[in-house]
């Protein structure tokens, strides 16, 4: 099969300019008056008015301290970021108390590792069931963001755990070959990416579930790329822990979400202390909150909690297998049209089944630096470099690769735009 | 047209005949520098004699103006004594941190001059710097070694 026969009868169910048109800073121009091309959302999305406007409405009507004192605004802003806590929760499938506010996916993470490592000084035996000790085993794979490798690394560190993982194969989809080795039966946590932030690939969940349900691992899922771009439940996934960021989903920077199964919440000691998350306090100890409160210390992100509840709202009412859809259709376009241009070369899977709309990929005889400088030029506004993955960049013997990545405001004519300006960029160093 | 500011003539020519690529040998000093936002790096060998740059040669992977940089450095510290060198890269520096208000000394820098239309784009003011700093570690690190490096006199 031809990747350009995937594409035939292909169709959007989106009116991507129609919402484009939700969207304010997509309307402006860059470099002297060029129309934006928007093709980073995978290292962040733009955000409809309507995020913007539930932000300051919060500021403007409702804006209190959360859990805090008995006034009526403290009552507001408390209604208003609960109430936030169940949007968030219902659109994956959630309960409102299994779901955790954070800086972002990065700290998401970090909040599990490094609770994690907290159970080693356990005070209930329920916490030290959580403990790892040398010779048990962390399994990563290795098309992982750092964001989920790093923290793994240093509690490996700290525990003396030994770190394993799964390889990627030359077409970028999960090596599955040795699962049962790699996850051993000294394995206590598995954390894998849902999708790939480079290659695209969406792994296989199930799979690894079933494999690490058998030794008794904990397993942590990373949604950063999924939870904003297809239909995502966590009740579905049968996973322990999910990972994921407002701002990649349309919402606001500042925060992230992490879901837990409610009994693992509730063993895992917290991560980071002060107020907020209390439940006594002496001079010489404190005992803690429930989660999820145990885990959100110091002043709630109320206002991105507010923003990022009303992405979920804008996300639900467009639907996310409509959104999923439309990306389908536009990495399909993308992953033809690049293929047919000589000299370049996709990173991740070549065809758009089981993959989502970050689409990685080399020009031959031009850097990646120089492709995304032509494109910039442009309006073409792509991310290059290592995208925070630099073991996979190794795995494929290279040093960087231009990402294109797709959400629901992007066109057919974006991608035409990205494929002119490969072709430009051949031209203009003198490749083509 | 935007582009043209950034790749200058001198620039591109650089990048295809590029001056000092390949592994140095003997060599007084060897630095591995790494761009950590793009994952670019550069390994760097100098010679020196008597406080004098005799050659420099430099391997790695980097995009056109990482790599013209490199080339353009060579060209211009060759045969300089360490303190003359480090006055251009002074010089450079200077230029790459000017966002593209500063207005080059072409006697100093000569076709370094080249990137002062990099200096416009933040994110790659620090590829044409890469191989520069690389350069300054390497001739400190022999003036701090100097009484213990001895291996080019054999």
């Amino acid at each position: 099969m031809t990747s350009s026969a995937s594409t035939a009868g292909l169709v959007s169910p989106l009116d991507a300019e129609a919402i484009k048109a939700d969207f304010p800073l997509l309307s402006r121009t860059v470099r002297d008056g060029k129309p934006l091309v928007y093709l980073d959302s995978g290292a962040t999305s733009q955000k409809p008015r309507s995020v913007l406007d539930a932000e300051r409405d919060f500021y403007e009507h409702h804006n209190a301290a959360v859990h805090r004192g008995a006034h009526q605004l403290g009552e507001e802003a408390t209604d208003a970021y609960e109430a936030a806590r169940e949007t968030i929760a219902a659109f994956i499938g959630a309960r409102a108390q299994d779901i955790v506010f954070t800086k972002n996916a990065t700290e998401s993470l970090n909040l599990i590792a490094y609770a994690l490592g907290n159970a080693s000084y356990a005070s209930t035996p329920q916490e030290q069931a959580l403990a790892l000790s040398p010779g048990d085993r962390i399994v990563v794979t290795e098309m992982e963001h750092h964001a989920n490798l790093v923290p793994w690394q240093e509690l490996c560190r700290r525990t003396g755990a030994e770190l394993a993982w799964l390889s990627v194969t030359d077409d970028g989809r999960l090596d599955i070959s040795d699962l049962d080795a790699v996850i051993n039966e000294r394995t206590k946590v598995v954390a894998f990416t849902h999708q790939s932030n480079v290659l695209g690939t969406i792994t296989p969940v199930a799979t690894l579930v079933e494999r690490a349900r058998a030794v008794g691992a904990l397993i942590v899922l990373d949604a950063c790329q999924s939870v904003p771009h297809m239909p995502v439940d966590v009740g579905e996934l049968g996973v322990d822990l999910v990972a994921f960021s407002g701002h990649k989903m349309l919402g606001p920077t500042g925060i992230g979400v992490l879901w837990g199964r409610a009994s693992v919440l509730a063993a895992l000691p917290p991560f980071i202390t002060g107020g907020s998350m209390i439940e006594t306090v002496y001079m010489d100890h404190s005992t803690y909150a429930a989660p999820p409160q145990r885990f959100e210390a110091g002043t709630p992100v109320a206002a991105q909690a507010v923003g990022l509840a009303a992405a979920c709202h804008y996300l639900s009412e467009v639907g996310m297998s409509a959104v999923a859809e439309h990306e389908h259709y536009l990495t399909s376009l993308a992953l033809s049209a690049l293929q047919e241009i000589p000299g370049v070369r996709i990173i991740g899977p070549a065809m758009a089944n089981d993959r989502g709309g970050a689409v990685s990929f080399l020009v031959d005889g031009v850097h990646a630096h120089d492709v995304g400088q032509v494109l910039d030029d442009r309006g073409v506004e792509v991310r290059v470099g290592h995208h925070c993955a630099w073991p996979l960049m190794r795995r494929f013997g290279i040093a960087a690769t231009t990402r294109a990545s797709f959400h629901l405001y992007n066109t057919a004519e974006d991608v035409h735009a990205l494929i002119d300006g490969v072709q430009a960029a051949r031209k203009f160093f003198g490749v083509a | 047209m935007q582009l043209e500011s950034m790749y200058q003539d001198i620039i591109l020519d650089h990048y295809r005949n590029p001056v000092g690529k390949g592994e140095l040998v003997p060599f007084d000093a060897e630095v591995h520098h790494v761009n950590p936002t793009c994952g670019d790096e550069i390994t760097l060998r100098v010679r020196l004699s008597q406080g004098v740059i005799e050659e420099v040669g430099h391997i790695g992977q980097g995009c056109s103006i990482s790599q013209a940089s490199a080339s353009v450095m060579v060209e211009l510290v060759t045969g300089r004594n360490v303190t003359a060198a480090l006055e251009i890269e002074s010089a450079f520096l200077d230029l790459m941190q000017s966002r593209g208000r500063s207005v080059p000394d072409e006697e100093v820098l000569e076709d370094a001059v080249a990137f002062a239309g990099v200096s416009k784009y933040p994110a790659r003011v620090k590829c044409a710097l890469l191989p520069w700093m690389a350069l300054k570690d390497a001739v400190l690190r022999v003036r701090t070694e100097e009484p213990t490096t001895h291996d080019k006199e054999k």
